[in-house]
């Protein structure tokens, strides 16, 4: 099939992760990954990001996929039923927003800026060579960890569930491709499942 | 007597509408309608099986039909 500009937005997954090795500032920038999918199923009512756009969707596809790094085996029964999936985009959202109210702690004065990067919501990855002062606030370098923290936890799921079973099984689980499904359902209610 | 067709199915309670089935089906018969679902169109479907290798939560099957 033909390629269009957008089957190459992996590059642009795999360059974001890249630019927090060297800078945490640019994680700023993964709140695209955040905003798009949600204003596209909010105001067109489709996925049509997750079908698409999604950088890390293609990411995963090109490396389990075309370099093989994936035993290509189904998914277990229970990770694609609806309390697995609803439940892990709860978790996952409670825990955004744990993050975010340690930013808010650092804005408001109360905790010391945290040079780590938090994997898989407990290793603490000391990740200060990629920090070097800021302009702004603290606050704003403590988003940047915090939210580089969840899109690097959510790489590294994505990978061994690539692993483990389909190249893009985290498109099974991934709470944004949850999230926008569910608005979508309920922009459409007479699609029935 | 009639033919037997191999044809695409969606188990469409657990389908995640992620479209990667979409990207891989040379007949373009499937169509995400409306970010809930995958609607395989019977009539241009050849039974080929590539969308269901796709399928990360493998939710297609390929089963026999008579056409
Ligand atoms: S489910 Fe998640 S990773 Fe997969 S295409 Fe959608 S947003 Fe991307
Ligand atoms: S690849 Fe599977 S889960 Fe994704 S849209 Fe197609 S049928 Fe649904
Ligand atoms: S079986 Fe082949 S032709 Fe039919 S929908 Fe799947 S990919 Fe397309």
């Amino acid at each position: 099939m033909k390629k269009r500009w957008y089957d190459y937005l992996w590059i642009a997954s795999l360059l974001y992760l890249l630019l927090g090795f060297f800078n945490i500032l640019f994680a700023w920038l993964g709140l695209l990954c955040f905003f798009i999918p949600l204003i596209i199923s909010v105001a067109a009512g489709t996925k049509s990001y997750c079908n698409r756009y999604c950088g890390r969707g293609q990411l995963f596809g090109l490396i389990g996929g075309r370099f093989g790094l994936s035993r290509k085996k189904d998914v277990p029964r229970w990770m694609k039923s609806s309390w697995f999936r609803y439940g892990f985009l709860i978790f996952f959202f409670a825990m955004f927003f744990l993050m975010l109210w340690n930013t808010y702690l650092v804005f408001a004065g109360a905790r010391e800026l945290g040079q780590a990067v938090t994997l898989l919501w407990t290793f603490k990855l000391p990740w200060n060579w990629a920090y070097h002062g800021t302009l702004f606030h603290p606050g704003v370098a403590q988003f940047a960890f915090g939210f580089y923290g969840v899109m690097l936890t959510s790489t590294v799921l994505g990978l061994i569930t690539m692993v483990l079973f389909k190249p893009r099984s985290w498109c099974v689980y991934c709470p944004m491709g949850t999230m926008t499904q569910l608005i979508c359902k309920a922009k459409n209610p007479k699609i029935e499942k | 007597m009639a033919k037997i067709r191999r044809k695409a199915f969606v188990d469409r309670k657990h389908c995640v509408a992620c479209g990667c089935c979409v990207k891989v089906c040379p007949m373009n018969a499937i169509e995400i309608v409306r970010g809930v679902i995958a609607l395989i169109s019977a009539e241009k479907c050849v039974g080929c099986g590539k969308c269901a290798k796709e399928c990360p939560a493998s939710v297609i099957e390929i089963r026999e039909v008579e056409a």
